[in-house]
This record gives C-alpha cells, structure tokens and sequence, in this order.
C-alpha cells in the first residue's frame, strides 16, 4: 500500500528532488535540504553525531528543545483512491538555530531526541555558507553512501528469493 | 517582519521549567495576593515580560484561545514567537478565549466581553494575565477569600486603577467569574474569583 506521506520513503524522497527546478537558488537549497533529510532521517543518532565531531562546529543553540509528539499517517486505498487514516506514528522534533542566524528543523520517526536535534544541526549547517559544503563532504555524503549500500543488500536479498510462477504447458492436444 | 531566525528561543529545559512556573502559577492561585517568584526563563519577544513568555510557553497550547490586546496583536514579534513556541490559536472573539493577555492594562476592555464560564463549567471562562508596573510598591490592597488567612496586603501598581471595583462583577456571578493573574517582570500574582478587596489605602 502506498502512503500519501513520504515520510519514511527514500525511494520518492530522492525522486523528489530530481524533479525540482535546479535553477534558482532557493529551489537548489530546499532540494539541498530535502535530499540531506532523507538521508538524516534513515541515519542512526549515534553515526550522525560521529561524523559531526569531526566538524568545528559554530556556536548553536535550541530555538525548540526536541520534542515527541504524533502525526497521523494516512494511505489512499489503492494507492489512488480515498484517503483513509492508517493509524499515529510517534515522531520528534527539534528546531537549531545557529550563531549566524540560520535555523534548521528535524523531525524523524520514533523518540530519539538527540537524533531530531542532531538532524535540526544538520539542516541548519547545510544552509550555512561557511559549513554547508563540509557538512556534505563529511557527514551527508557517507551516511548515503552506507544508507545506498543497505538497501542495494536489501534489494538483493530480497530479489534472490524471487520466485517466477508460470504455467507448465501440459497435455498436448 | 521577523523571521524565524530571530525569535527568542523557548525554555532551555521543557518539562522541569514547565513544571516550576506551573508550581508557582498555582501557589499564586492557592493564595491570592502573594506575590510569587517564576524562576526559570525563557527569551521574552517584544513587549511581552519574562514573568509572561514563561507562563505562556507552561500554559498555552493548540487547545487553548488566546485573546491578545492591541499591542499585543500589532507585534508580529509576539503573535510569531506565540504561534512557533505554544501553537495557540489567537482569536479576535474575547467572549470564546481561554486566556487574554494584556500589555496595556489601561486599554482593557470590559470584562464582560470574556468568556466566563458557564453554570455547568464554570472552568471555561477566561483567564486575563494583565502585565503590570509592579507588585511591590503603589497603592496598597487588602484582600479576602478563600486561600487568605485573615487579610492579605498587595501593593501594586496596577493599570486599570479601577480593576478591583471592575472585578466586583465577580461577587454576583459566581461560581462563573473571571480569574485574572498579574505579572510584573519575574513576579507573579493572582486574582481568582473568589477574592475580595475589602479596603484600599493610597
């Protein structure tokens, strides 16, 4: 079944961003920061935090301590028909807002308060001038990288218990 | 026009801020015309004091109307950090607001515009915080009622002067009525409905 939120789906998330106009800067940066989320997103607290410590970070505080909460999934039946609600999922939340002014947002699926805060750094660090292209280097690209080869193992796995279901052509005449 | 970028930010510790200044909220409530200290703080936007935002970030939520005065609602800084930190809806109707704040207490419109509960739920009626000068010099009050040994002295300078005669409503109608809460800066004090001024000095 096919959600109407793209929440939790890195498959559309990445398609997403291919799609949006690549020209104008505002549009680059918010498919900059879409594209860092969904890779934020499926990362653990602990690799995240790994990787930012390698970084000088710029001074930082929370504009919104992280925060749990619920948002309501809903699914079309189908995957194109009425809307239905399928149920709450718990998510956290947290907003960073750094010395230079620019303010970053996480939110991720489940209670971990350190990942929404380190995810809320990270969308801030990415929009800054000086840190967003180390941010990138150092900490977004890995976590693709490992997040690319999880699920390409995954894909395989998967596929080699593909089983092709055919009719046997029996009984001639 | 404020952005996100500049507003002022939240409690640094949720949950035990929200837990002290709800602490000293309800002393004050407990017993009216004791003036209550709100320790832990939060950035305050604009004209809105330390005493207020931390009441506003422990009380305020999506569920809860808010009425704000003229210059309250004039500041894009107050109604944004309101809007980002508390999710409370602002209303324009002061007869269906939870709370009402209040900056200019001398421009404070008739209380009988806000909500003040119902016979069945006296609760829902509507709670003013009115920021104030101070709650330790000015005229000096002598409260009754329930939560007050005996008298209790508030000195205060208060705008409206006239609150306390226009807070007599409160005598007629209940258990309905309008509680009200006064901030100065980190100092809080509270007027609930079922206390009386008895005499005033100068």
């Amino acid at each position: 079944m096919k959600l109407s939120i793209i929440i939790d789906n890195f498959g559309s998330a990445s398609f997403v961003k291919d799609a949006v106009d690549p020209v104008t800067p505002h549009n680059t940066q918010q498919a900059q920061r879409k594209a860092a989320m969904a890779v934020l997103a499926h990362a653990e607290a602990g690799e995240i935090a790994a990787r930012l410590r390698n970084l000088a970070l710029p001074a930082h505080q929370d504009l919104r301590t992280p925060e749990n909460g619920l948002v309501m999934l809903r699914g079309r039946v189908g995957g194109d028909g009425a809307p239905f609600n399928l149920g709450e999922a718990t998510v956290s939340r947290a907003a960073v807002r750094l010395a230079s002014g620019e303010v970053g947002f996480g939110y991720t699926l489940g209670r971990d308060s350190e990942k929404a805060r380190l995810i809320a750094l990270c969308d801030a660090l990415v929009q800054s001038r000086d840190f967003g292209p180390a941010v990138e280097r150092d900490v977004i690209a890995p976590l693709r990288e490992q997040l690319t080869v999880r699920q390409k193992q995954a894909a395989a796995e998967t596929a080699a218990t593909k089983v092709d279901f055919y009719t046997m052509v029996r009984g001639e005449g | 026009m404020t952005t996100i970028a500049e507003l002022p930010p939240g409690f640094a510790d949720k949950v035990l801020s929200a837990q002290s200044t709800f602490r000293s909220v309800m002393d004050a409530m407990a017993r009216p015309g004791s003036v209550q200290r709100i320790v832990p703080m939060a950035g305050a936007p604009g004209m809105m004091m330390r005493g207020t935002a931390a009441i506003a970030l422990t009380l305020f939520d999506h569920d809860t109307p808010l009425w704000l005065d003229a210059r309250m609602s004039e500041s894009s800084d107050v109604t944004k950090w309101l809007k980002f930190h508390t999710g409370a809806p602002v209303v324009q109707d002061s007869s269906i607001a939870a709370f009402a704040l209040v900056s200019d207490g001398g421009a404070l419109p008739p209380l009988e515009r806000f909500a003040l509960g119902s016979s069945e739920y006296p609760d829902r009626s509507t709670t003013v915080i009115i920021q104030v000068d101070s709650l330790t010099a000015g005229r000096s009050f002598e409260l009754r009622g329930p939560g007050i040994d005996g008298v209790a002295t508030l000195q205060a300078s208060i705008k409206p002067f006239d609150l306390f005669e226009r807070l007599r409503m409160n005598e007629a109608l209940f258990p309905r009525g309008i509680d009200v809460v006064l901030v100065a800066d980190d100092a809080v004090v509270a007027i609930p409905r079922t206390t009386r001024v008895v005499s005033k000095g100068s």
